[in-house]
C-alpha cells in the first residue's frame, strides 16, 4: 500500500509537489497558531505570570479559541475605504509569506523544490509582502493606518538593503544561490557559515527582527503613537490574515537564518565522529518531553486534565519508540535538527520582546543606514578580497579552509 | 496546447490587460497596482524562457523596489483633486497614431518572421552553466567597460538627486 503510493507519487511529480505543498502549508499554519501560544506563555513566565490557562489544559486550546473568535467576528469595511484594495491587501501579505517556503530546505530529503536562484526567489517574493502593508494602510482611508504603513515600509526598505548585503557575503562563501547547495557546502566545509561569516550573521539577524516588525523594532505598530499601525481599521478574519502573515514571516526569517548560517538540517558537529551519539537525540528529546509532561501533569487538580497529560506523555513515549527504529531515525534526523534550530530562533524572537525597550524612530533609521549598511558593505568587501587572494593561493592553507576553500 | 503555451498566453494576456488598465484608471494608486501586475507578468514570461535570474531581478528591482517608491509618491497625492483633472493630455490622438504605426511595424516584422531578420539560435539542450553565471560573465567579462560607464552615470545621477533633494547645502 505505502509502496504503491510512493510509486504513484514518483510517477506524477506534479501531484507529489502538491502533496508536499499541502503538508508544508498545514504544518506551518499549525505551527504559527501555536507560536502565538508559545509567545504568550513565554512572555508570561518571563514576567512572573501564568499566561493563558482557561481554554483546555494549560490553555493549550487557546489558539483554537482565538481562531474561532476571529472567524466569527464581523468583517468591517470602513466608510470611504477603497473597497477592493482593502479586501485584497491582507491576502497579498499572507501569500507572499507562504510562497517563500517553496524553496526552504526543511531537510536533505524534504523540500518542496530546489531552484538555482533559491535565495533570490526568497528575496524577490518576500519583498512583495510590503504591498500588503502599504495598500492596506492606504486603502483604510484613515490617518493612523496611513502613517503606520509609511513607517513600516520605510523600515522594511531600509533593512532589506542590509539583509541583502549580508546574504551576498554567504553567497560568496558558498558559490551558489540554491538553498540546498548552501547547506551542502557547509557540510563539505565541516563548518557552519556563522563561524565563517559572523558579521553577516549578526547583521542578518538584526535586520530580520526589523523586517518582521518585531520588538525592539516594532514602531509600525507602536500602540501609544499609532494605535495599531497599518491594520488599525481591520477586523475579524482580515486582521487574522495580517496576524498570520506576521508570524509566518517570523518563521520564514528563522528558517532562512538557520539555512544560511546555522547549517540547515545538519546535526551540530557533523564532522566530529566522537559526537555521533548525538544522532540519537530525536528519541531522547521526545522521551525528555514525555518526562517533562508527566511531571507537569501528575499533580494537576482537574482529573480530566491529569488524564490528558498522562496520555500525552504516553503518546510521546510511543513516538520516541517509533523514532528509535534506525530507518525512521535516519529519515527524521534532518527535519529534527532543522526544527530544533528554528524553534530556538523563534524563542529568541520572543526573548527580545521581553527584554528590549522599543527604539525611537530616528534611532531606528540611524542604526539602519549609518551602522548596518556600512558594516554590511565592509563585510562584503573584506570577504570578496579575502576570497580572491585565498583562491589564487590554492586551498591548502588553513586560513583558506576557514573562509571556505 | 501544452502547459507552457497556456502559461505564456495567460501571462501575455494579463500583461496587456493590466497595461491598458494602467492608463485608463482614474485613481493613480490603482494605476500603480496594475503596473505592478504588468511587471510581474512580464517577469513570469522571463521565467518561462528559462531566464530565472532576469525574473528575480525584475521582481526585486521593479516590483519590490521601484514600484514601492512610486506608490509612496502617488499615495500622498491629493486624490480628490487628481480625479477632477483631465486624464489625458491634448496630444492623445497623436500618441495613438504613433502607437498604431509602431504596432503595425512590429506585426509586419513578426509576419515576415525569419525572412525579415535573423533570430539568435536557441539550443534545445539547456546550457550547462546557470542563468545567473551566464549573466554575470556577460556583464563583468565580456561587457566590462559599458557596465562601468553605466555605473558611473548612475552614480552621477544619484549624487545629483541627493544635491537637489537637499534644499540648502551647508
Amino acid at each position: 500500500m505505502a509502496e504503491h503510493a510512493l510509486q504513484f507519487l514518483q510517477a506524477n511529480p506534479l501531484t507529489y509537489a502538491v502533496v508536499k505543498i499541502l503538508i508544508v502549508f498545514a504544518v506551518l499554519s499549525g505551527l504559527v497558531a501555536y507560536l502565538v501560544y508559545m509567545e504568550r506563555k513565554v512572555l508570561a513566565f518571563m514576567q512572573a505570570r501564568l499566561g493563558p490557562m482557561r481554554v483546555g489544559p494549560w490553555g493549550l486550546l487557546q489558539p483554537v479559541a482565538d481562531g474561532i473568535k476571529l472567524l466569527l467576528k464581523e468583517d468591517i469595511i470602513p466608510e470611504g475605504a477603497d473597497r477592493w484594495v482593502f479586501l485584497i491587501a491582507p491576502a497579498i501579505s499572507v501569500a507572499a509569506a507562504f510562497t517563500c517556503f517553496a524553496v526552504v530546505p526543511f531537510a536533505g530529503n524534504f523540500f518542496v523544490t530546489d531552484v538555482n536562484i533559491g535565495l533570490l526567489f526568497i528575496l524577490a517574493v518576500s519583498s512583495l509582502g510590503i504591498y500588503g502593508i502599504i495598500l492596506g494602510g492606504w486603502a483604510s482611508n484613515s490617518h493612523y493606518p496611513l502613517l503606520g504603513a509609511l513607517r513600516s515600509s520605510a523600515q522594511l526598505v531600509s533593512y532589506e538593503v542590509a539583509a541583502g548585503m549580508a546574504i551576498v557575503g554567504v553567497l560568496l562563501v558558498s558559490n551558489s544561490l540554491s538553498m540546498v547547495e548552501i547547506v551542502k557546502r557547509q557540510q563539505e566545509m565541516g563548518l557552519w557559515n556563522v563561524l565563517v561569516q559572523p558579521v553577516a550573521c549578526i547583521i542578518y539577524v538584526i535586520a530580520a527582527v526589523a523586517e518582521t516588525n518585531r520588538n525592539p523594532f516594532d514602531l509600525p505598530e507602536a500602540e501609544s503613537e499609532l494605535t495599531a499601525g497599518f491594520h488599525t481599521e481591520y477586523s475579524g478574519f482580515r486582521f487574522a490574515l495580517y496576524f498570520l502573515a506576521e508570524y509566518t514571516n517570523m518563521v520564514l526569517v528563522s528558517c532562512i537564518a538557520v539555512t544560511l548560517f546555522f547549517g540547515g538540517w545538519l546535526r551540530p558537529f557533523q564532522s566530529v565522529r566522537a559526537l555521533d551519539f548525538l544522532n540519537y537525540m530525536p528519541p531522547v528529546g521526545l522521551l525528555g518531553g514525555a518526562v517533562f509532561v508527566f511531571l507537569l501533569g501528575r499533580h494537576n487538580r482537574v482529573p480530566m486534565e491529569r488524564v490528558f497529560f498522562i496520555g500525552l506523555a504516553v503518546v510521546l513515549v510511543l513516538l520516541a519508540g517509533l523514532v528509535a527504529i534506525p530507518v525512521v531515525l535516519n529519515a527524521v534526523q534532518g527535519i529534527f535538527w532543522f526544527t530544533v534550530k528554528v524553534l530556538a530562533f523563534l524563542y529568541a524572537f520572543i526573548w527580545y520582546r521581553a527584554t528590549f525597550p522599543r527604539y525611537r524612530y530616528d534611532q531606528l533609521m540611524n542604526v539602519g543606514w549609518r551602522v548596518m549598511i556600512p558594516l554590511a558593505l565592509a563585510n562584503l568587501i573584506v570577504t570578496a578580497v579575502l576570497r580572491y587572494f585565498l583562491s589564487s593561493h590554492g586551498s591548502a592553507s588553513p586560513a583558506a579552509r576557514l573562509i571556505g576553500f | 496546447m501544452t502547459l507552457l503555451q497556456i502559461a505564456f498566453f495567460f501571462l501575455s494576456a494579463l500583461a496587456l490587460a493590466s497595461a491598458i488598465l494602467v492608463i485608463t484608471r482614474r485613481n493613480a494608486v490603482h494605476s500603480v497596482i496594475w503596473l505592478i501586475v504588468t511587471l510581474f507578468s512580464v517577469g513570469g514570461i522571463f521565467l518561462l524562457l528559462h531566464a530565472e535570474f532576469l525574473f528575480a531581478v525584475q521582481v526585486i528591482l521593479y516590483v519590490g523596489g521601484i514600484m514601492v517608491l512610486f506608490l509612496f509618491v502617488v499615495m500622498l497625492v491629493n486624490l480628490d483633486v487628481a480625479v477632477k483633472q483631465a486624464q489625458f493630455s491634448r496630444q492623445w490622438q497623436l500618441a495613438l497614431a504613433t502607437a498604431i504605426i509602431l504596432m503595425a511595424e512590429l506585426a509586419y516584422g513578426i509576419y515576415r518572421g525569419h525572412q525579415g531578420f535573423t533570430l539568435a539560435q536557441t539550443s534545445a539542450v539547456p546550457p550547462t552553466i546557470g542563468n545567473t553565471q551566464a549573466v554575470a560573465l556577460a556583464l563583468y567579462q565580456d561587457y566590462m567597460l559599458p557596465v562601468e560607464i553605466a555605473s558611473v552615470l548612475l552614480l552621477v545621477a544619484m549624487v545629483g538627486a541627493v544635491v537637489m533633494a537637499k534644499r540648502k547645502l551647508e
